[in-house]
């Protein structure tokens, strides 16, 4: 804890901005719901290619590439050239979470992409014209499920870092915790949507991993809250952010609930596995609006900047200041 | 990882094998009047689209609002009395009494390209300082800030870390440069800066409403793409000092060799503070500061915020590795969650 420190009243340039929050749209927040869903899924896959639960398998591996091919496009749609998404791939730099990601995700897609193609030729009697190919795919197949599954956490988790290591306020605040927000998120709201496509005597895994998002979200958000600072967390209780986090809580609770209780139900799995999707999306949407609307009022820059710099100059650290005499 | 580059010079920390000095600006607020030429010459010599509507933005002289994709400087108008003078001196006296780093004046003969700015008490935003050497000379009832801002090209740049194309790149001055033919656009930088500089350019036409005639090498789209000042990278080529400090009329806005500027600098402030403005201070001269010291150093007559300055930027990326750590921490978790919910469950 720093000790608490005198901050001055607030002073800004005519009430503009300081930072500049990124030309990010809706498409991004959609970016971060379908991979955390991806990832998840792609684990899940994985788990019932190693138990044997073909059904569970096979819709599972849908999801995750459905999920990360719609994200790539909804990713490649916010470019500023989309046209030139293929830069992405030009370099690989680890002080870059966007680099990063950008591999993270085109090795998953290409992995969950193979392991689904397989599934859908299975699925359809083999009428897939893939002539000799076939084999080749049978034969990797379970190694591309085990790729996919191997990079869904990641890929369910490297948004947090992405949006962590900016200057947005929330975001940046958020940066010791949000990982585990994400991930948590991302493991319940897979785990619900197989609750929706798979029968309930194959699902008990999705269920279980679900119930276990469920506890991470409700005790990750909480932790994360109380570690912001108090300005900087205000974005996530104000606005269309604010409402659509108290939607993740109530979601959270029923489709808890839902799980715990009758999840042995197929009706009652399908609308809790309803309620937990619809949990994580306001959850990845509105910790996404939080952070551009706190660029947008140069209050969450400069009062948590100032608390810190005055609480380091109370304790007698001044050499780290950007404002000198000399 | 953004690593402190050991010799100040960040050009070495990008592997430069011929050592060029490192370049940066130093914009003396004190004697800056407002006159915008800066700006006009940026617009003109970059061909850079027209910003806004036109509009009168209700802030002092300031219609410009702020830096962005299609404006590089941005001239500040802040209008002070009395009070806010005196509390403006009141913080520069506690800066002093807390041991903010002093280098003291070095002596003088450092080499800056516009000169070394007026001697003496400016005639500028600051008022005019009298040559009293008293702790506080006389408060003035007004006076006007206004201060030419600019793109950091900080030692430790959040744009060019958190770029994923490496379209952002450290030049052999030690500056930062977009280059407009690799970026997609992603705007990834415009979150990675602290000072809220970088921003991602929507309309990529000059186009000046008079429809003057421009070469069609002019009219080149560079619409998506991330843009900000680039230090005049191609006039630096050519030996020539930036277009606006090359215009600026009263030396406000000074370009150089970094240390000669900082050096510049430190004699400035030691000169306001002697004269009894104590409220004058400097703004990224420190190496030790949240993102290493910047290329464009500033002096200013008041707390950073007033002029929309963040009060104590850091570069993201500082605190990359851990949470790069923590997310490890957070997938394996995921991993074995997930493991565990197909143990429990069993096999089928
Ligand atoms: S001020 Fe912003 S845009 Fe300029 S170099 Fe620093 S981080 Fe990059
Ligand atoms: S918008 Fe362009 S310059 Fe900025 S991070 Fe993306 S690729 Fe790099
Ligand atoms: S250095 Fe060149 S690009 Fe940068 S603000 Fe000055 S004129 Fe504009």
């Amino acid at each position: 804890m720093v000790p608490d420190a005198q901050v001055e009243p607030y002073t800004s340039y005519y009430g503009r901005p300081v930072v500049k929050a990124p030309p990010w749209k809706k498409e991004i927040a959609t970016y971060l719901f379908l991979g955390g869903v991806a990832g998840g899924s792609a684990l899940l896959a994985l788990g019932a290619q190693l138990t044997d639960r073909p059904i569970l398998r096979r819709n599972a591996r849908l999801a995750a590439m459905l999920g990360s091919a719609v994200g790539s496009t909804a990713l490649i749609a916010d470019l500023g050239r989309p046209e030139r998404f293929l830069h992405m791939l030009r370099t690989i730099k680890p002080t870059s979470p966007m680099s990063l990601g950008s591999w993270v995700l085109v090795t998953f897609s290409t992995c969950a992409g193979v392991a689904a193609v397989s599934e859908v030729d299975r699925w359809t009697g083999s009428r897939l014209p893939l002539g000799p190919l076939r084999c080749v795919l049978r034969a990797v197949e379970p190694w591309s499920g085990v790729g996919a599954g191997l990079f869904g956490a990641p890929l369910a988790g490297y948004t947090a870092v992405l949006l962590s290591d900016t200057a947005m306020p929330t975001w940046n605040a958020a940066r010791e915790d949000l990982p585990f927000v994400f991930v948590s998120s991302a493991s319940l709201a897979s785990g619900g949507l197989a609750m929706i496509t798979t029968p309930v005597d194959e699902a008990l895994p999705a269920r279980l991993l679900a119930l276990a998002g469920v506890a991470g979200d409700v005790v990750a958000q909480k932790v994360m809250e109380s570690r912001m600072d108090p300005v900087a967390a205000e974005p996530l209780h104000q606005g269309t952010p604010g409402v659509l986090l108290k939607w993740t809580e109530r979601l959270l609770l029923v489709g808890g609930l839902g799980t715990l209780v009758g999840g042995g139900n197929r009706a009652v799995a399908a609308v809790s596995g309803v309620a937990l999707l619809g949990a994580s999306a306001c959850t990845r949407f509105g910790v996404f609006y939080a952070g551009l609307n706190s660029a947008r009022d140069p209050r969450y820059t400069i009062e948590p900047q100032r608390r810190r710099l005055e609480a380091r100059r109370a304790a007698g650290q001044t050499g780290d200041s950007i404002t000198t005499v000399g | 990882m953004s690593a402190e580059p050991k010799d100040g010079n960040p050009t070495s920390d990008a592997h430069y094998d011929h050592p060029h000095s490192r370049r940066g600006f130093f914009t003396d607020t004190s004697i800056c009047i407002g006159c915008k030429a800066c700006e006009v010459a940026c617009k003109e010599w970059n061909r850079n689209p027209a910003d806004g509507d036109y509009s009168i933005l209700g802030s002092s002289y300031d219609n410009t609002g702020a830096l962005g994709a299609d404006t590089w400087r941005h001239v500040a108008f802040i209008e002070q009395d009395s009070q806010r003078i005196e509390q403006a001196r009141e913080s520069g006296r506690k800066l002093v009494s807390l041991g903010m780093p002093q280098v003291g004046a070095p002596a003088s003969g450092s080499s800056v390209a516009s000169g070394t700015g007026s001697a003496g008490g400016g005639c500028g935003s600051g008022g005019c300082g009298s040559a009293s050497s008293s702790d506080s000379g006389p408060t003035p009832e007004f006076r006007w800030l206004m201060s030419s801002d600019v793109c950091k090209h900080c030692t430790n740049a959040g744009c060019l870390d958190v770029c994923p194309t490496g379209a952002l790149f450290r030049t052999e001055y030690g500056t930062v440069v977009v280059q407009d033919d690799i970026c997609n656009g992603c705007g990834t930088c415009v979150a990675g800066c602290p000072f809220g500089v970088i921003e991602r350019r929507e309309d990529g036409l000059v186009d000046t409403p008079a429809s003057r005639e421009m070469p069609d090498t002019v009219r080149k789209p560079q619409d998506g793409v991330a843009q900000k000042c680039t230090l005049c990278y191609d006039r630096l080529k050519d030996d020539e000092t930036p277009a606006c400090a090359k215009t600026c009329p009263t030396t406000s806005i000074k370009y150089g060799q970094r240390e000669d500027l900082l050096a510049t600098a430190q004699q400035r402030v030691a000169q306001l503070h002697e004269q009894g403005m104590t409220e004058a201070r400097l703004y990224g001269a420190n190496p030790n500061d949240g993102v290493g010291g910047t290329g464009s150093i500033f002096l200013l007559l008041d707390e950073p915020e007033v002029y929309g300055l963040p009060p104590d930027p850091r570069v993201p990326t500082a605190d990359l590795a851990h949470t790069f750590k923590r997310a490890g921490v957070a997938m394996a978790g995921m991993a074995l969650a997930t493991a565990a919910a197909f143990v429990a469950g069993g096999r089928r």
